[in-house]
């Protein structure tokens, strides 16, 4: 394979993981773990914002 | 669930104070050369000369003030977010003394006249090896500290910061490879339109990397403690994240429109800028919503109006540039004040203001206190920071298109309409009104460290309790 035939496929492979990070990201399976992480700064209460981090982490 | 270890923020203190300390002294030396346009009778020594103190000023507000808020914020979110203290607390205290090391030099050697003349890695070969081992000690420190955390998931901040580390490694890496001529001499490893190339390979990921994704780092932890809420949309935080990475690397070839490198690199270049705006507005949009169901906090809190200020002035500059990228665009933009005005605008509005936003955020909590000194003050500096960026970027624009509506006016027979020194003549009041803008974000500066000093004095260090994760998951 010559070295543009090798450009090319990487090109492609880059895309194609590109748009399967994206689909991973949008489906259903990746939802509970990203809800999870999305509270990691939360669980601290220590915090004097705390209070309000709570409210939240019921909503979440 | 307490335990007795404590949080490493000795080190993210000493960082959050030098942000300021640098902050000062980058923009102080920026509002200096501000000076020395409308005053050329300013150039008052070779070592004070505009040429010798421009990358001064460029370097000390990039790698002095950005640097150190990012080092201060990554090595507190990495440790909050991840429930651990830090890797090789040592190492982190190495990182820390070898950075400031590396801003002294600077500011020693390059109005000294020593540079290897690459536009943002001006520095000489001594001291990008030295950068080059803080650096790999740095991400030694924050990959680390994720290796070890408690939780399962690494916050999407954690993510943003490690590709800012990652990147920035290989790109000084890369672009400083020279061939050293004698202690502070060396040439570059590259010749011609490669060395050009590599180049602005370099200088467009210092800005996609240094200056976006480790400051959406920061974005993407202080803006929902602040707002008191989760991010808007983590899934599309982990979008962003990948689209940035896959696509910054390519824009570089837009600083070289119309010039030796070949046209189908410039227009990948500019095809991939203009790709940019996707993922920019996707990020400056999830951040921004993070506030829905609490606008009205805005109204009260300095802290907030400051982070969501920064996101709306990235929208701005992550609009302008895809389109200063268009090559007929960029025939009238490039080389003139309008580049100016667009780096600023995306400096001191996104990056300055959202590092200032997280040093208020963090302050009083290294200190045991709850809030600064004086909320006002920041509700001062806010307002003085704003007006000072308006009058700074607007000024910049109007000269720019006029600089490049000049430079390209023709007469009749074909030849140039106005000589250069009259464009530079027409440019006076707006370099005046530069200047304005310049010294009233300076002087915002000056608010901020003499609340911050109120802040810390007579105060004690506190170490937070390292907490246990919740045992949510």
């Amino acid at each position: 394979m010559d070295i543009d035939s090798v450009r090319s496929l990487v090109t492609v492979l880059g895309m194609t993981c590109f748009l399967a990070i994206v689909f991973w990201a949008y489906s259903r399976s990746a939802k509970k773990g990203f809800e999870e992480a999305a509270m990691l700064p939360f669980h601290e209460d220590d915090e004097v914002d705390s209070q309000s981090a709570s409210r939240s982490h019921t909503q979440g | 669930m307490q335990t007795q270890a404590t949080y490493d923020y000795q080190v993210v203190r000493q960082f959050a104070i030098m942000t300021v300390v640098w902050g000062i002294v980058g923009m102080l030396v920026g509002v200096i050369i501000a000076a020395q346009l409308v005053w050329p009778d300013l150039n008052v020594h070779e070592y004070l000369h505009f040429g010798r103190l421009r990358p001064l000023h460029t370097n000390a507000v990039i790698f002095a003030f950005g640097g150190c808020a990012l080092m201060a914020t990554s090595f507190y979110v990495v440790q909050r977010t991840c429930h651990t203290s830090l890797f090789l607390p040592k190492l982190a205290s190495f990182v820390f003394w070898g950075w400031q090391l590396v801003i002294v030099l600077a500011a020693i050697t390059l109005p000294l006249g020593y540079t290897s003349g690459k536009e943002y890695a001006e520095l000489e070969w001594p001291i990008d090896i030295l950068i080059a081992v803080v650096w790999v000690a740095y991400a030694v420190v924050f990959f680390g500290t994720i290796g070890k955390r408690k939780t399962s998931h690494i916050y999407v901040a954690n993510w943003f910061y490690g590709g800012f580390i990652l990147a920035v490694a290989l790109l000084h890496i890369v672009n400083s490879a020279e061939i050293p001529f004698s202690l502070m001499k060396s040439y570059s490893a590259y010749a011609g339109v490669q060395d050009a190339m590599i180049q602005w390979w370099y200088g467009h990921n210092a800005v996609g990397f240094f200056l976006t994704a480790g400051f959406l780092g920061m974005m993407y932890y202080f803006v929902p403690k602040q707002a008191g809420r989760p991010v808007y949309s983590y899934r599309l935080s982990v979008v962003h994240f990948w689209a940035l990475i896959f696509t910054y690397m390519w824009a570089g070839p837009h600083h070289l429109h119309y010039t030796a490198l070949p046209d189908w690199a410039q227009s990948i270049g500019m095809v991939f800028s203009l790709i940019l705006l996707a993922p920019s507005w996707g990020g400056m949009i999830n951040g921004i919503m993070t506030m829905s169901g609490a606008w009205d906090k805005l109204r009260t809190d300095p802290i907030l109006k400051f982070l969501i200020t920064s996101l709306s002035f990235y929208g701005m500059s992550t609009f302008e540039g895809p389109m200063m990228s268009i090559k007929t665009v960029n025939a009238l933009s490039h080389y003139t004040d309008w580049t100016i005005g667009h780096v600023h605008s995306g400096a001191l509005g996104w990056v300055g203001m959202v590092s200032i936003g997280s040093i208020y955020y963090l302050l009083p909590r290294l200190y045991g206190k709850t809030e600064m000194y004086s909320v006002r003050l920041i509700t001062l500096h806010f307002w003085v920071a704003t007006i000072g960026i308006v009058l700074y970027i607007a000024s910049m624009w109007i000269a720019g298109v006029m600089q490049g509506l000049m430079w390209r006016d023709v007469n009749v027979d074909g030849t140039l309409k106005w000589a250069f020194i009259e464009s530079v003549k027409a440019t006076y009041p707006y370099w005046a009104i530069r200047l304005l803008g310049g010294l009233l974000y300076l002087s915002g500066m000056f608010i901020m460290f003499y609340n911050m000093v109120r802040t810390i004095a007579g105060q004690k260090a506190v170490d937070a309790p390292v907490l246990a994760p919740a045992a949510a998951h």
